[in-house]
């Protein structure tokens, strides 16, 4: 990258920005449809078939009505930032996928081009510095409408991605340790050809960890308290129709896509396969990673639909539980153990078999602190709660 | 004019802006996002500076955590519009004069030196070599600034401490 003409360097940069810009919609696309049909499959039923072979159209035919329909901004909003806030939750989703590296590199006149948009040194903090941003676009959407339940249900996501974010952040430390750079580029090629050579076993709790923490910053069920649809209308995006309401559809799947490319590259071993990635010329390598890259992150992405129909959802206390008294130690025994045994041992193997011990010695011990420490719940809640919810049950 | 310097304008002038305006907008909300804006506009400083550490760091501590939590805040308390006369009285009035004139004395003394081009010659040299790498500044932190940082994380261990243990005692008082 160092030593090529400034016109190359702007041209290939360029014509990637474009590939991955489009790839990214046309995924949220295939993703709405396969999310239906999947779930539609689950559910013993068919799903949309009637647009196109398959039902493969109908994302086409619902972006066309979201496009067509009224553009309704209701009079009790906050008009600028009601207009906003969409946008400030779809930039991030798109801007995040810039650093992440979807193959090794193909090699085009004479010029080798990898295949990332931006190779910067600082990526896996980007990325942090990204998705954090991410929760203002819901927040600020969510006051704007002036509505209680679009209100609550920011105050809800915005409490919850605070709180998984920290397990977000400390479940790769272990994996920066042992690859020493924050370049994603650099901690995919550390990772070797083969599945267990792949950051996945050696740091398989934080791995755990940094999935659920994924899934909960996506607001995807079982984490989708943000809108759950029995106690909050739609949530955040309870005042939003049309083109408005699309952006937000269309972040929530982004941050599925990239969040599932991030995940591949960090714990899943980016674009290797059993050696696959080398096959070819230096064309053809190039092709071939970023097909394997893509499947991998396709793969990941079905997993993200099977865990929403087989898992419920959390009530709101389970939900703080969860990320502070078990995601968090885990993620935390994960940087001490991997620190540790990495410098007396200096074995991956050893870190493994470690990571998973201590993972398993700090979960019993906390479930243990939990059932000992247990108070008596109410034997019957007060049933007014439920139908008012106040900003306090909100958080509490 | 080289592409840093129009960069370095536009970081600083957004900046600038972001920062009046979070004095000047009335609604605490927007208020809060101007100050985003500049943290932003600040992080680019950073990256011209080639201290993308930094840069990440600030967005991610101030952009991303501190002020997530502060408009969470203004929401949860749902403030409304300030006025000034109401917030601005006595004591507290004293208090934001003398701060006030004690900043306008350092910007000046720094305005001052930066057009006697003293104060700018010598922060030059230090952005390249000091701040670059993550490596280089996780090197300086457990080597030569290694007691300030043993104190600041000891210092952050009390306020976690201190926390926890108001929450503790309030919600004793509730039961």
């Amino acid at each position: 990258m160092e030593n090529m003409p400034l016109l190359v360097l702007i041209l290939s940069s360029v014509v990637k920005i474009l590939i991955i810009v489009h790839m990214l919609i046309i995924g949220v696309m295939i993703m709405i449809w396969a999310e239906r049909r999947v779930s539609g499959w689950m559910q013993d039923r068919l799903g949309p078939n009637r647009v196109g072979p398959q039902g493969l159209l109908q994302p086409i035919a619902d972006g066309l009505k979201f496009m067509f329909k009224e553009d309704l901004i209701p009079d009790h909003v906050d008009k600028p930032l009601y207009v906003l806030a969409p946008a400030m939750l779809l930039v991030p989703a798109l801007i995040t996928v810039a650093v992440v590296p979807f193959g090794s590199a193909i090699t085009l006149f004479g010029y080798e081009i990898p295949l990332q948009i931006a190779s910067i040194n600082i990526g896996i903090l980007y990325i942090l510095a990204i998705t954090s941003l991410g929760v203002y676009g819901v927040v600020l959407g969510a006051w704007a409408s002036n509505n209680k339940y679009s209100l609550l249900g920011g105050l809800r996501s915005s409490a919850q991605m605070i709180s998984y974010e920290l397990t977000l952040g400390l479940g790769i430390i272990g994996i920066l340790m042992l690859t020493s750079s924050l370049s994603l580029r650099a901690i995919a090629m550390e990772q070797g050809a083969y599945p267990w050579q792949w950051n996945f076993l050696i740091h398989f709790p934080a791995f755990l960890a940094f999935t659920t923490a994924m899934y909960a910053e996506t607001n995807r069920l079982p984490f989708d308290l943000a809108e759950a649809e029995q106690e909050l209308v739609a949530g955040y995006h309870t005042e939003y129709s049309s083109m408005k309401f699309a952006m937000f559809f269309m972040a929530e799947y982004m941050n599925m896509i990239v969040g599932s490319a991030v995940t591949v590259t960090l714990f899943l071993g980016g674009w290797h396969f059993f050696g696959l990635e080398n096959v070819g010329g230096p064309v053809w390598s190039g092709l071939i990673s970023f097909g394997i890259f893509f499947v991998k992150t396709a793969i990941f992405l079905f997993v993200f639909i099977w865990v929403r129909w087989t898992l419920p959802r959390f009530r709101y206390d389970q939900l703080m539980n969860f990320g502070w008294k078990f995601l968090l130690p885990v993620a935390l025994t994960s940087i001490v153990v991997t620190g540790t045994l990495w410098i007396m041992t200096g074995s991956r193997l050893v870190v493994g078999i470690g990571n998973v011990v201590a993972a398993f010695i700090v979960v019993s011990i906390v479930a243990g602190l939990l059932v000992m420490n247990k108070t008596p719940e109410p034997a019957i809640r007060d049933n007014d709660q439920h139908v008012t919810p106040s900003a306090l049950d909100a958080i509490e | 004019m080289n592409p840093e310097q129009i960069l370095f304008i536009l970081f600083g002038a957004v900046a600038l802006i972001g920062a009046i305006a979070v004095i000047s907008f009335r609604h605490p909300i927007y208020s809060a996002l101007s100050l985003i804006v500049t943290f932003f506009a600040q992080a680019g400083l950073f990256v011209l500076l080639g201290a993308h550490f930094v840069a990440a760091a600030q967005v991610i501590v101030y952009a991303g955590a501190i002020m997530v939590l502060f408009l969470f805040v203004i929401m949860l308390l749902n403030l409304g519009t300030l006025s000034v006369k109401g917030a601005m009285s006595g004591k507290l009035k004293g208090f934001a004069i003398i701060l006030g004139i004690l900043f306008a004395a350092e910007g000046i003394y720094i305005a001052v030196n930066a057009l006697n081009d003293t104060a700018v010659a010598s922060a030059e040299p230090a952005t390249e070599s000091v701040t670059t790498t993550t490596y280089q500044i996780g090197e300086l932190l457990f080597s030569k600034y290694l007691l300030p940082f043993e104190v600041t994380s000891l210092i952050l261990l009390a306020a976690l401490i201190g926390v926890i243990v108001l929450v503790k005692r309030g919600n004793q008082d509730e039961s």
